[in-house]
């Protein structure tokens, strides 16, 4: 008889893919529109608060009133908080390593009372500050998706 | 109306980086099988069960169905919730709901996770929104690297002050045979840890870990049937208030007058209902879900125990150590074990064992008062407050 072998075996999920596809919605699909195809940016106006929601969408949670009014946003603004991200994974969006050292932020647009997350073109974290001016910097070849900016880049150093 | 409802008996599995001798049934039934036998009951004395993890995390769905049988849910009714960090917290007020609302006496609670068996990064990530956070979002370590930015720039904190915190859950974790890291770290080894995302160092995060919790609640009905004494659940709250990740820094600065408001909403609710004046000195233990070192800093003050900004110079002098005013986390807490679906759970077993002098080395003397809470996904928050004597009357 063979001999007995103890090992414990696992089971990897292997290179499986499920693939989904998700709506953006009416105002989300206008302001990835206006991203692609004029390198602007748009957010969404309460008609009761007056907050204006960018991201978009069709309902100011506060008020839970309904969202119609476009309102232009600058593609500049001002970072509200940041970090240099330096531990590697993997982007279950891509299946890529991220290309870590990055330098991230939480980013308000002049013009828009939320804010959004992007990049930034620098990875020393001294030399970014709460505060700091920031502008998009636009991909020359653009989807429709966040990543049509490329970064956002600091214009004080 | 309604049902005044105990704790009465507590499983958890020794929390491990890792536990490939088991899956997640096997897993679940550890601390299910450790629970019923603390409480003194078999598994047909249980009238429904509440179970929770992230499933996306196994990536394996419908727990609620497939871990009947080591589970003890066997033709009972369950319920399964998924919550993120707050699963296992959420699960116990489930729980809790299903007691005092007087449909169930005894009502099974059960929180678990394999982290070891996904890439948790890639999996929260799959928990947000794939056109405004996933492009850049990257995970729990980043999201919360960003609240410490905006908290030291807000209060002038240091990278030293968050490392005390560090420092302290992972020093309480020795008293805790069940905990997964047990290191005796200092300040100078947590400052010298590799950065993650800056400002948040490898020595500031919770690890990654397999386990499994199981708490019993029962009815003021039942509860004399239970050998061991009742903790009771004196009020539970819980508040989400943000859609997208980068949402939850609009009104986190102190001139929006909210300081992580879903805690501070749901701490306020608490001490409300139970009358709760001055926190730190009213209670006596808290086993608060602290994902990373910054966390013990702010929380200290979206929970009231000190002044915004204060939270540095509280742990700084001691207040949250074991013999402090209000120990913080005895068992180590989050830093020291996450096995992000019972890391809730673990937290009000915890304060039960605190309550009923159980806690064995890591006990705080004459426990009255206890606060667990659970934190998660975008800056959301539950918080129990659990106590010795039964409440005057059933509370939300």
């Amino acid at each position: 008889m063979a001999e007995e072998r103890k090992e414990l075996i696992k089971l990897e999920s292997g290179e499986a893919e499920q693939p989904f596809c998700w709506s953006a919605g009416v105002y989300g699909s206008k302001f990835l529109t206006e991203l692609r195809d004029n390198k602007r940016f748009v957010g969404v106006k309460c008609p009761k608060c007056g907050k204006v929601y960018v991201p978009p969408r069709n309902v100011c949670g506060p008020c839970f009133a309904e969202l119609t009014e476009l309102v232009p946003v600058s593609d500049e603004g001002e970072i509200v908080t940041f970090t240099v991200v330096s531990f590697g994974f993997v982007d279950p969006s891509t299946g890529k390593q991220k290309p870590v050292p990055y330098g991230y932020a939480v980013i308000k647009l002049d013009g828009a009372d939320t804010y959004i997350l992007h990049y930034l073109d620098e990875t020393d974290p001294q030399k970014i500050k709460v505060g700091a001016r920031v502008k998009a910097v636009f991909e020359e070849e653009r989807t429709g998706s966040m990543l049509d900016v490329k970064h956002f880049t600091l214009l004080e150093r | 109306m309604g049902k005044r409802v105990a704790v009465v008996g507590v499983g958890m599995t020794k929390q491990r980086s890792s536990r490939p001798d088991v899956n997640g049934q096997e897993l679940i039934n550890e601390a299910v099988r450790a629970a019923l036998e603390d409480a003194g009951i078999s598994r047909r004395d249980i009238d429904a069960v509440v179970i929770g993890n992230m499933d996306h995390f196994e990536g394996i769905n419908y727990v609620d169905t497939w871990s009947v049988d080591g589970s003890g849910a066997l033709m009972k009714p369950i319920m399964k919730l998924t919550t993120g960090g707050t699963t296992g917290t959420t699960v116990a007020m489930a729980a809790y709901y299903h007691v005092a609302s007087g449909l169930f006496d005894r009502v099974l609670a059960v929180g678990w996770e394999k982290n070891s068996e996904s890439d948790t990064t890639g999996a929260i990530i799959t928990a947000f929104d794939p056109f405004w956070d996933r492009p850049i979002f990257a995970g729990a370590v980043a999201g919360l690297a960003l609240e410490a930015t905006q908290y030291m720039h807000l209060t002038g904190a240091t990278e030293e002050d968050a490392a005390y915190v560090a420092v302290r859950e992972r020093r309480h974790a020795l008293n805790n045979p069940f905990a997964h890291l047990h290191i005796n770290l200092t300040i100078e080894d947590v400052m010298n840890s590799p950065y993650l995302s800056w400002p948040v160092k490898m020595g500031d995060m919770c690890p990654r870990t397999d386990g499994a919790c199981a708490v019993v609640f029962a009815s003021e009905d039942v509860v004399e049937e239970f050998p061991n004494k009742p903790a009771w659940i004196l009020a539970v709250a819980d508040r989400h208030l943000w859609a997208y990740t980068s949402d939850p820094y609009v009104n986190q600065a102190i001139e929006n007058g909210w300081w992580f408001p879903a805690l501070e909403w749901s701490a306020r609710e608490v001490y409300d209902k139970v009358g709760i004046k001055d926190p730190l000195k009213e209670i006596d233990v808290a086993e608060l879900y602290l994902p990373y070192s910054f966390a013990g800093l702010r929380y200290m003050e979206s929970l009231g125990f000190c002044e915004r900004g204060g939270g540095p110079d509280l742990v700084r002098s001691g207040a949250t150590d074991m013999g402090g005013e209000c120990p913080v986390n005895p068992s180590g807490g989050v830093m020291s074990s996450n096995a992000i679906g019972a890391t809730g759970l673990l937290r009000v077993a915890e304060c039960a064992l605190q309550i009923q002098g159980r806690a064995g080395d890591r006990q705080v003397p004459d426990v009255k008062i206890a606060l667990a809470t659970g934190f998660g996904g975008c800056f959301w928050s539950d918080v129990l407050l659990m106590g010795r004597e039964m409440p005057e009357k059933p509370r939300g």
